[in-house]
Formats: structure tokens, C-alpha cells, sequence
């Protein structure tokens, strides 16, 4: 079996984030980037399902910017065999992003794709859906623990009501949750052992998709601040002022 | 064109957020129809039919929609599509699972999580956790949008009659196959729509100590909410996870307890018409968005808590 695990290079998620003044989009110049947290769980449990025999090969992509493809390079030394890096500069929906999956599914071939329920920059939690639409395959989105059967998954998804779960066909779509697994750090020496692994790099022109935006971002901007609270000297302070000044309780 | 709102519901009767989205549907056009998929699930669609805003109900009833996977949903909702501007769902793991499918075979660029209608094609929705938000304008034909249900109140539920209009099924999809859910069982009001959350951090230190947030919450009839820290932790089951990945909740009155709000977390809960923080660490984060802050160790500022709510003649539910 081969998996195919999607990547994305975001703003670290400990960064605060900064509005530009030009209202334009957040700052990126000189911050600190990493891959997207449900993205790395997507690789440790690709990984790990090789590990145990189930896989035989593990091929990270991604689609962005040059700098994108050091998020290959993490997967690679954390334990991808392949890399590959579709460059494509500027806002990527999506919907643009699933149909340059589909190509590189297309030219693949693998059995599984697994991703990142969510990216935590734009947070659309959109692209493993729509490549499940595109392909026709069936998806397991929100995935919080993975049985691999002959041919099937059997996936457990966190639902807002507890838990579900299905069991899917591969080939197939799993998108990950948080909880999956605990995601490995990358050793000296396999970081050392991937800048050896091979990354395609395919221009995305090359693949003839359409991935011209349909949206417009007229404006972002920063979110209306909190007025600033007060700290109350004890318990009894604090009810007293929830019940009277408040009135909450 | 009319607008098409995707039902939520679990076969008997509608699920809450329907409600809100309903709302939010009546702000881009007055003119919305709802279509409700499930499996004996007439007296979900007749529920349907009393909400004032919606003007026609279309019912499909099939076992393979029984329990409302994304693969056996979206076939039928793209051959309604034809008839419509937008498709409109809430932004929960039911829509979330749901609307990209749509979205996609329908070729469109989905807009998620609105928290506000601008104008038909243009909408506001928070970007990075919240810390941004991206006013988002739709050149598409057809608008696919998920809205956030707490965003948006719920519409009236009675007083209605749309006509509840029988389609036909489409196919099963074969290759995924449901085989149980397990619903956490609670005599608590949901967390998405409690009027008071307590919530709890890594600072409960075990599980076994949310028992205090546990007899706080129900002292005051609320939900109990958590970091992912304390989830992570394994002190608390992840549907309570209150955050980016986890729920958004927007409370009356959220309390925040040994909560230090990392941004993630900050992003489920800020929204909160009144925060409380208890922590110890006066430093912590959570303080700069909290309405009353209480530096105090909260093992000692609980139990205190309790008695104060007790002296207390009533307390609001």
C-alpha cells in the first residue's frame, strides 16, 4: 500500500498573529514558519503504518512557495521515502489546492491519502473533502484513530456529539485529527539521512489546472478587542460582581 | 435564485444549530428552501416546516442515509443545486464533513465559517484562530457557505407551514460503511449552546479534580468545557475541547480555570459575552481577555467559589 500525505507550510502556531496595516493580510515577513500540527500527524501515522508492515511507501507533497519545500524536508526526516514539491506562488484556495492533488494522485497512484483535518492559517477545512469529491473516494475526515484492514479502513472521527465510526474502502481520503498520535521529532542523524531523499519538483503550470482564485479578500482585519477586565481581590468579590454588576448568574 | 439549507437533524428531530443557520440563510435571501435527508425521518422534516423563514421543505427519505454520511448527502443536494444561488449549512463536523463535497463537484470555491452576511456574495469569517478577520467576497455562480451557528441566533421555530415536498433518493455509495456512534450522554446543556460554560486546564492538575468544576457547573445548570492541554492530558474527553480545533462556544458567561489561553484556545471562547479566569499565574494570557480575573490557586478559590454560590438565594439558569 502507498500513501500519499499533503503538507502545508504555515505561520508557526505560536506566532501572534499580526494584521498589516495596509489591510491587506497578516504578516509573514520574518516569521517563523513550520508545518501545519494536524499535517504532522498525518505523516507520523503514515509512518507508522508502515512501520508496522502495512505501507511500503510514504510520499509527502506539498503545493506553495520555494520555502514550501522545507515542510517536505521535515516529512522526509520524520520518515518519508519521496518527496515531492509542486511550486505555486500566491493565494491558493482550496479548491485549487485539491484539483493539483488529484493530478499528483493521478500520477502516483496511491492506495491512501492522508492530510491535516484543518490548516490553522486560512482554517477552511475544505481540501481533503473536495479531493474525496474529485477522486470519488470516500473520506474519513476528522480522524482520531485508523485500523488498517485488508483494503479498508476502520476509522474513528471525532463528531461534535463523541464519537463515530466507518469503515472505508481504499483506495481513500483520511483527514487527521489532533488526537491521532503523538507526532515524532526528526533525529540529527535522519535529518542528516533526508537531505539525501529525492523531492520532484513540478511547476504547477506543468499540470494544467485551473487555480485562479473565485474569491476576493476585500479586507482583513483585526478583530474587535476585548475591553479591558479587572482582577477582583477574592472569591466573594468575584460573585458579588457576576451576580450584581454582571448579572450572569 | 433561491437559497438551499442543508438540515441537520439525527432522523427524530432537528438539531439546534438548524436553527441558527436557518437565520443566517434568511439574511441572503428571504426566499429559502430546506432540504432534509434521513431515514424516518418525517417528524424532523415536519419541524422543519414550522420554521417561519423557510418556505418550501424538500424530504428524501432512504436507509442509506440513515446516518448522514457525506458520500450518500452530497449526490442529492447536486442535483438540487440547479435551482439555487446557495447552499447554507452550520460550521459544525456535520457541515465541515459535508460542504467541501458539494462544493467541489459543483466546481465553487466554498466560503467557511461565516460569522456575519455582508451581502449575498460577501462575508465575513475569522482566519488564524481568530486573531484576523478576512471580509470575503464570492465570484462564483453558486455560493457554497458554512456558517458559524453561534454567530447567529436562532430563528423562531413555530408558526410556520411550508409545504413539505417528497423527492426521489439517489444511489448508495458503497464503499463507506457506518458502524457505530458513540454519543457522550449528558443531563448538562450542550456546550455549543450553554448559557454558562465552566471550563478547566492543565491547572486541575487530573481528572479526578474536575469533580470541583463539575459541582460548580452544576450549581450554576452549566457546561463544562476544556483546553486541549487538559484533553491532551487525559483528564477530560476531547468533546469537551473548547478551541481552534475544538468547539467555539459563546456563552453568557465563560470560566476559565487554571486556563492559561493559549491563542488556540483563545480562539474558541473570546467571543464569550463575559469571561472569568481563575489562575494563578497572574501573568497568564488568559487575564488580557478576561472581564474578572482572580489570581488565586484555584484549589483553594474553588471550594470558595461553592460556598459563595450557595449563600446565594437564586442563581439564574
Amino acid at each position: 500500500m502507498k500513501i500519499l500525505v499533503a503538507v502545508k507550510r504555515v505561520i508557526d502556531y505560536n506566532v501572534q498573529i499580526r494584521v498589516k496595516e495596509d489591510g491587506t493580510g497578516v504578516v509573514t515577513d520574518n516569521v517563523k514558519m513550520s508545518t501545519n500540527p494536524p499535517d504532522d500527524n498525518a505523516i507520523e501515522e503514515a509512518v507508522k503504518i508502515k512501520e508496522a508492515g502495512k505501507a511500503t511507501e510514504v510520499v509527502a507533497v506539498t503545493v506553495g512557495e520555494e520555502k514550501a519545500q522545507e515542510t517536505v524536508r521535515k516529512a522526509l526526516a520524520v520518515g518519508a521515502d519521496k518527496g515531492i514539491h509542486v511550486q505555486a506562488d500566491g493565494i491558493l484556495e482550496p479548491l485549487a489546492v485539491s484539483k493539483i492533488l488529484q493530478k499528483i494522485v493521478d500520477k502516483e497512484k496511491p492506495d491512501l491519502v492522508f492530510m491535516g483535518k484543518q490548516a490553522i492559517d486560512d482554517d477552511c477545512n475544505q481540501t481533503g473533502q473536495m479531493l474525496s469529491a474529485l477522486l470519488n473516494w470516500p473520506q474519513a475526515t476528522f480522524a482520531s484513530k485508523i485500523n488498517v484492514k485488508d483494503n479498508k479502513l476502520e476509522v474513528t472521527r471525532e463528531i461534535d456529539e463523541g464519537l463515530e465510526t466507518i469503515e472505508i474502502n481504499v483506495p481513500a481520503i483520511v483527514t487527521c485529527d489532533l488526537r491521532l498520535n503523538e507526532p515524532r521529532y526528526a533525529s540529527l542523524p535522519n535529518i542528516m539521512k533526508a537531505k539525501k531523499k529525492p523531492i520532484e519538483k513540478i511547476v504547477v503550470s506543468e499540470l494544467g489546472v485551473d487555480i485562479s482564485p473565485r474569491l476576493e479578500q476585500l479586507k482583513v482585519e483585526e478583530p474587535p478587542k476585548r475591553k479591558a477586565g479587572i482582577k477582583v481581590a477574592n472569591v466573594a468579590e468575584l460573585v458579588q460582581k457576576l451576580k450584581n454588576e454582571a448579572k450572569v448568574i | 435564485m433561491a437559497v438551499l439549507l442543508i438540515a441537520e437533524h439525527n432522523n427524530k428531530e432537528l438539531k439546534p444549530f438548524t436553527l441558527n443557520a436557518a437565520t443566517a440563510a434568511s439574511q441572503i435571501d428571504a426566499e429559502v428552501h430546506a432540504v432534509i435527508i434521513g431515514q424516518n425521518s418525517t417528524d424532523a422534516a415536519k419541524q422543519l416546516s414550522e420554521l417561519p423563514v423557510i418556505k418550501k421543505v424538500l424530504s428524501v427519505e432512504a436507509a442509506h442515509y440513515e446516518n448522514f454520511t457525506a458520500e450518500n448527502y452530497s449526490p442529492i443536494i447536486i442535483k438540487l443545486a440547479k435551482n439555487y444561488s446557495h447552499i447554507i449549512c452550520s460550521a459544525n463536523t456535520f457541515g465541515k464533513n459535508l460542504m467541501p463535497r458539494i462544493a467541489a463537484h459543483l466546481d465553487t470555491s466554498q466560503v467557511s465559517d461565516i460569522i456575519k452576511v455582508i451581502s449575498p456574495d460577501t462575508f465575513l469569517r475569522p482566519i488564524y484562530a481568530g486573531n484576523a478577520f478576512a471580509t470575503i467576497k464570492s465570484k462564483d455562480e453558486k455560493k457554497c457557505v458554512t456558517i458559524r451557528p453561534t454567530s447567529f441566533d436562532p430563528c423562531e421555530s413555530t408558526g410556520g407551514s411550508a409545504s413539505i415536498e417528497k423527492i426521489d433518493a439517489s444511489e448508495e455509495f458503497s464503499n463507506t460503511k457506518f458502524i457505530k456512534r458513540e454519543e457522550i450522554k449528558s443531563d448538562r446543556p450542550e456546550l455549543g449552546t450553554a448559557r454558562i460554560v465552566v471550563s478547566g486546564g492543565r491547572g486541575m492538575q487530573s481528572g479526578d479534580n474536575f469533580k470541583l468544576i463539575t459541582e460548580i457547573a452544576d450549581k450554576l445548570g452549566a457546561a463544562i468545557g476544556a483546553s486541549r492541554a487538559a484533553v491532551d492530558a487525559g483528564y477530560i474527553s476531547n468533546d469537551h475541547q473548547v478551541g481552534q480545533t475544538g468547539k467555539v462556544v459563546v456563552p453568557d458567561l465563560y470560566i476559565a480555570i487554571g486556563i492559561s489561553g493559549a491563542i488556540q484556545h483563545l480562539a474558541g471562547m473570546k467571543e464569550s459575552k463575559v469571561i472569568v479566569a481563575i489562575n494563578k499565574d497572574g501573568e497568564a494570557p488568559i487575564f488580557s481577555v478576561a472581564d474578572y480575573g482572580l489570581e488565586a490557586d484555584l484549589f483553594e478559590a474553588l471550594p470558595q467559589f461553592m460556598e459563595e454560590l450557595n449563600k446565594l438565594n437564586t442563581i439564574q439558569k
